[in-house]
């Protein structure tokens, strides 16, 4: 197999150029070309994805060493690789005895020789420990010093690429019906490039400056297609609000981008040099919690986080494909990507190894519930699977927050079929019912769209976490992690877990049943949709199926496959360089049977409530205290008028309109007073020294036959003049005085 | 080649526009064409010329004057006719060979009332000869003369071609700004006065010459030095504009025709900039010192300021000339923050605004060409009526709010960056509290800016402009002027070292003499 981790960056640059042809050439080419030049570009970029996968794998299999080994340590921190063919000789030599540790300040210092040996050193002698392969290129230059753009390919990067390209092959092929004769189709696919390439940039990027380049752009895109129908205002509202929350967010990813550089020395940005930066013995936490709180501000508004999540729902505005591309499997993870990519930034920064509780873990859990919560005050089937996203990145999240770095990656893995499956299937219901995702005008739609159905049961299984599809094994390990955390366990976060554990099987259970089951409510006559909407959905339900099972536990209830069968996705995703040391979680089985009761009692509750129409129907208008809780879920925790009424509104509002009346009246007030000022003085000075005085003279001397029209021209023209001569009149004194007298 | 350059280049430069100008004087104003087409040619000779000097530039050596011209100019006060160009000029120059052309080529079929292309044309002469004599001079006197030189053509571009109130923003525009300058010639004698005088020709004289009077002005007493700088801060910072000094500038840029406001944002806000830069900084450092924290909270000020005002404002010109004073504000950040990157920041901010707003101002011209009015309120569904002109909108918006991957974002971002670890003995903790005020800043532009799109790009057309034929989309010689300024901003934002690298020698260098270690 061929070696393509080095020339990854020709995977996004692929998807740069569809965009470029698609916008140029779309229009002319008709869409019929426009799809295919998107698809095919998907296509191959998902094979090359796949052989960089297969790369990597052979790599973990057969880890570098000595020379090689040195080399790859070189780069992976941004530093050139050309210098390193002499001294790898001598760290060669060097490499076995690694009697030197590596001091804290020696990554920013400037002698490569010794930070190779150093580096080497370190990490020459575990063999389990394998340098990410960096490529990189001079971007620019400041100060004298070289910053580097380039690519960092592992297990990680591997990952989301194969994610990321696979969901997006199955969006560009299920759009072409989906939006077929939508009047801005090759706009439309235009943007699915773009956004890919984004996408793919960020996730490949081995610096946190380039990694928010394409953090910023594929908000852009989600932008774009969010308000792909922009003639409708409601539409434009929601695509306003996704990019401006996601702004707020971002001051932070911008403060934490440049605390975490002027932290690890402030000579890169590279991110493993900031992360071995954090893990160093000498490392600043205090600044290091600042900085990682900081990123967590952009985390919170991509990755949909409480109280940022706000945009998220209405994010919902755009065509359903891209809902489920961007707002739920690929774009919304960027924020956990980043924790993940930075981990050791967070790691050292909130003491996740010691601690019991901390921010990001808790601001994970409240999401979940935040999340879950709402979703079941909706109507709407889309906006239903919006409001389980936020409660699903909240998973990711906190495991990350917990330790459970694998855990959290894995389920951002496995979330991303089942919930793109669950999106695409809301579409094709949709698709068929008029376009509508209001619930109340579904029902009974299992026997007309066989298809849809049972893909959408399997997601919606997987996302209530039922063995053994996908999301059991994902949610297990948070649960695990949570209840074993690292030195010691995360209490609230295990309450947290299992308490959405029930509600993500209720409200999906609940929009389940309102859709498929039932009598059909609505006024169109529902049908299977075609197969090119249906296989993507067949495709993505295989995958949640089985997806769960690459990380299967090194036991289960006591039951033990080979090890090469076990945790395979955290033996070749989870990171060995420059990586804090975590303790993994062991299969739980109290949790894993504690956790599946939940789930199927939150099913059995939709069950009963919604297709047995039993229990306390009707309790919101009867009873008090639960009438205003579902008024506050409605208006969903009054966020919404928090910021758009009182925020934005007091900005736009009093604030703009008196920062204008100040510049109006104030600012200007002085200048125009003093013009007028000005004049009233030159007209004393005209009329007395000019006029009386010196053309008196003159006048005198018999020549006064000037003519009125004239003296007023002399005035209007003359205004410039005059000013410019007292001002310089004005110059001349200031200048006599400050060269004189100070 | 390399000698005949050497010795004659930059003047060729700034001075074969006045050379167009003035064949132009001879030649009566009914030949339209022949205007047009000399205009342009002298523009583009210029361009010409100057894209062989930067061929020529030794970027390797991009600290160091180059193409020098130093010849007796005014010899009893021993002001000298000093020229050449640096890092730091380079980049200012090459937008200024941009600009000017593409100004030409947009007016060509649509000279504002009351037409005249002949009289228009020559001012963008002068004009030219003007910004690109600032940039290139090394003498005080020669500075201030050059500096003076493009107001006045910029003057009569409002007062003459501009709307129903150019009289008061053009007399606003001239008067605010010549108070500018007349303090800084204040400050300039001063400067001249008080530093140490050199030999010339056997006697001891005092100098203007720029290059030595970082050395000539370290024996100038703290006070003076501050009143001094004060001088200059008054006329560069007016320029600029910097709160609370800016307000000429909403006015002359509603009022201006569209070409003047073109110019006037790209290239003339940043002779204040560059002003800072290239003289009040290095040969007062010290002062610079005091200055700076007051320098950098009226930058933050203006930046969250001028946002605000953008978020009022009703005419998309006016909105777009606010967000000039906000992210001019980012520029003098950096400056402020007397550091190698803030510095870097400051200038590629300044060609990426120039590029960016320059830009903005070109689609509003041509909106209200074919709506007839600016009214935001009034607009709406440009995507739709105009898909074209829409996009560029769209596109241009996106690159004025700082996104990444386009230009704006490396004037901003490194600015932002900067005042985390601000030079000299400057207050760490105040320069980051500036920082996170700044970095608010964004997000309110990308409010007013998007704002302003949904309510002009996005929906649909009023019924007033339903089905109005005068809305066409992007014309030929639109494309021609705006294809150039688009593409930069996307290779620019992806390739950013174009600038940096050229510049970062020389603002080490000037860095370094703040700090005291060069001379």
């Amino acid at each position: 197999m061929f070696n393509m981790i080095d020339k990854v960056w020709i995977i996004p640059a692929l998807m740069a150029s569809s965009f470029l042809v698609i916008l140029f050439f779309g229009k002319r080419w008709g869409t019929r070309a426009t799809a295919g030049i998107g698809i095919a570009a998907v296509s191959i970029c998902l094979m090359l994805s796949v052989i960089v996968a297969g790369n990597w794998i052979s790599r973990v299999n057969h880890p570098p060493a000595g020379v090689a080994l040195a080399a790859e340590v070189l780069q992976a921190n941004g530093l050139t690789p050309q210098t390193s063919e002499n001294i790898a000789g001598e760290v060669n030599a060097e490499t076995h005895d690694s009697g030197e540790t590596v001091a804290a300040g020696s990554h920013s210092s400037t002698s490569e020789a010794t930070t190779t040996e150093a580096l080497a050193s370190e990490h020459g002698g575990e063999h389990e420990s394998i340098p990410p392969v960096v490529r990189t290129v001079t971007w620019f230059q400041i100060g004298g010093m070289e910053f580097e753009m380039g690519t960092l390919v592992d297990g990680l990067a591997a990952m989301m690429l194969i994610t990321v390209c696979i969901i997006s092959l199955l969006v560009h092929i299920y759009s072409t019906e989906y939006l077929r004769g939508d009047v801005r189709f090759t706009h439309y696919y235009a943007f699915l490039s773009l956004f890919t390439a984004s996408m793919l940039f960020y996730v490949l990027s081995s610096n946190t400056l380039q990694m928010l380049v394409g953090w910023e752009l594929v908000g852009v895109c989600s932008f774009g297609l969010i308000g792909h129908w922009w003639e409708e205002k409601k539409n434009t509202d929601a695509a306003l609000k996704a990019f401006l929350t996601n702004r707020v967010g971002d001051i932070g990813l911008i403060l934490g981008v440049i605390i975490t550089f002027f932290a690890a020395g402030g000579t890169s940005f590279n991110v493993l040099h900031i992360n071995e930066y954090a893990l160093s013995q000498g490392a600043n936490t205090t600044l290091l919690l600042v900085g990682a709180l900081c990123l967590f501000g952009g985390v919170t508004s991509k990755s949909g986080q409480f109280p940022l999540h706000t945009w998220l729902p209405d994010a919902m505005a755009g065509p359903t494909p891209v809902s489920a591309l961007i707002h739920a499997a690929t774009m919304v993870v960027a924020g956990v990507y980043l924790i993940a990519r930075l981990y050791a930034v967070f790691f050292s920064g909130l003491a996740i190894g010691s601690s019991t509780f901390h921010y990001v873990a808790f601001i994970g859990g409240f999401t979940t519930i935040v999340g879950g919560l709402l979703a079941f005050v909706q109507t709407d089937l889309k906006k239903v699977l919006a409001y389980s996203t936020i409660s699903q990145l909240g998973y990711m999240v906190m495991a990350l927050g917990v330790g459970a770095w694998t855990a959290g990656v894995f389920h951002l893995f496995t979330h991303a079929f089942f919930k793109a499956c669950l999106f695409l299937g809301a579409g094709s219901v949709s698709h068929a019912c008029h376009h509508t995702f209001d619930m109340r005008e579904m029902g009974g739609l299992r026997k007309k769209m066989p298809v849809t159905h049972a893909t959408f049961l399997i997601a919606t299984l997987a996302l209530a976490g039922i063995f053994p599809l996908a999301g059991f094994w994902s949610k297990d390990e948070i649960l695990a992690g949570s209840a074993s955390g690292q030195d010691n366990a995360y209490t609230i976060m295990l309450i947290f877990g299992l308490i959405t554990a029930f509600l993500t099987a209720a409200y999906m259970g609940r929009a389940y049943w309102m859709t498929f089951w039932g009598d059909y409510r609505g006024h169109a006559k529902p049908h299977e949709s075609p197969k090119v909407i249906t296989v993507p959905l067949m495709i993505l339900a295989g995958c949640a199926v089985v997806l769960g099972f690459t990380n299967f536990p090194k036991s289960f209830f006591g039951f033990k496959l080979p090890g090469s069968f076990t945790t395979r996705f955290e033996h070749f995703v989870e990171p060995t360089f420059a990586f804090p040391p975590i303790q993994h979680a062991a299969f739980t089985p109290w949790l894993a049977i504690a956790s599946t009761i939940l789930a199927a009692g939150g099913l059995f509750v939709a069950y009963q409530y919604y297709e047995k129409n039993r229990g306390p129907h009707g309790l919101t208008s009867r009873n008090k205290v639960a009438m205003a809780g579902y008024t506050f879920l409605e208006n969903r925790y009054y966020l919404d008028e928090l910021y758009t009424g009182v925020v934005a509104g007091s900005t736009k509002g009093p604030l703009a309109r008196g920062a204008n009346w100040f510049n109006q009246n104030i600012l200007d007030g002085i200048i125009n007073g003093i013009g007028l000022g000005a004049r009233k003085i030159a007209a004393v000075v005209y009329v007395v020294a000019d006029q009386l005085i010196i053309d008196g003279a003159v006048n005198g001397s018999g020549q006064g036959s000037e003519g009125a029209g004239q003296l007023l021209r002399k005035i209007q023209t003359g205004k410039v003049q005059q000013y410019a001569s007292i001002l310089f009149a004005g110059a001349v004194v200031l200048a006599g005085v400050l060269v004189f007298v100070v | 080649m390399k000698d005949f350059l050497n010795s004659w280049g930059i003047s060729l430069m700034v001075f074969l526009p006045l050379v167009g100008a003035l064949a132009m004087l001879v030649v009566p104003k009914a030949k339209e064409q022949f205007h047009k087409v000399v205009a342009l040619a002298a523009s583009l000779v210029v361009g010409f010329i100057g894209i062989l000097l930067m061929t020529n530039f030794d970027y390797d050596a991009s600290g160091n004057l180059q193409f020098v011209i130093d010849k007796a100019w005014i010899p009893i006060i021993n002001s000298r006719y000093i020229v050449g160009i640096d890092g730091i000029s380079l980049p200012m120059i090459a937008l200024t060979l941009l600009i000017v052309p593409l100004c030409i080529i947009y007016s060509w079929n649509r000279f504002p009332e009351p037409k005249n292309p002949k009289a228009f044309l020559i001012l963008i002469l002068i004009l030219e000869t003007g910004m690109l004599g600032t940039f290139v001079s090394q003498d005080l006197i020669l500075f201030f003369v050059f500096f003076e030189v493009v107001l006045l053509p910029m003057y009569f571009m409002i007062g003459v071609w501009g709307g129903e109130k150019r009289q008061y923003a053009s007399l606003k525009f001239f008067l605010y700004t010549l108070f500018g300058s007349a303090l800084m010639i204040v400050a300039f004698l001063a400067l001249y006065f008080l530093s140490d005088p050199i030999e010339v020709g056997g006697q001891l004289m005092h100098s203007f010459d720029m290059r030595i009077l970082p050395e000539l002005a370290t024996g100038i007493s703290t006070g003076a030095a501050l009143w001094i700088f004060g001088g200059m801060f008054m006329g560069f910072g007016i320029k600029v504009p910097m709160f609370p000094f800016h307000t000429w500038l909403p006015d002359a840029h509603t009022q201006a025709p569209t070409v003047g406001s073109v110019i006037l944002a790209a290239v003339l806000l940043k002779l204040g900039t560059y002003g800072f830069i290239r003289i009040a900084i290095p040969i007062l450092p010290s002062a610079a010192e005091k200055w700076a924290p007051f320098i950098g909270l009226l930058a933050v000020i203006g930046i969250i300021y001028g946002a605000l005002c953008c978020l009022a404002q009703s005419d998309m010109k006016r909105l777009i000339a606010f967000s000039s004073v906000s992210h001019m504000g980012f520029v003098m950040l950096g400056i402020a923050t007397l550091t190698t990157f803030g510095f870097q920041a400051a200038i590629f901010g300044m060609v990426a605004h120039g590029l960016i707003t320059g830009l903005l101002f070109f689609v509003a011209g041509s909106t209200k060409d074919r709506y007839h009015t600016l009214d935001i309120s009034r607009l709406g569904g440009m995507l739709k009526s105009m898909p074209h002109m829409g996009w560029i909108l769209g596109f241009s918006v996106m690159a004025s709010l700082g996104l990444p991957g386009l230009a704006g974002f490396w004037g901003e971002f490194p600015a932002i960056l900067s005042a985390y670890n601000p030079g000299l003995g400057l207050n760490v903790a105040f320069f980051r509290v500036l920082m996170v005020i700044a970095a608010v800043g964004t997000v309110l532009a990308a409010s007013y800016l998007l704002w302003m799109y949904q309510r002009v790009g996005f929906g649909v057309p009023t019924k007033e402009y339903e089905d109005d034929p005068h809305l066409h989309d992007v014309t030929f010689t639109e494309w021609l002027a705006w294809t150039p300024i688009l593409v930069l901003i996307v290779v620019l934002g992806f390739m950013p070292n174009i600038i940096f690298k050229v510049t970062d020698g020389a603002v080490e260098r000037t860095i370094a003499i703040v700090n005291g270690l060069g001379g």
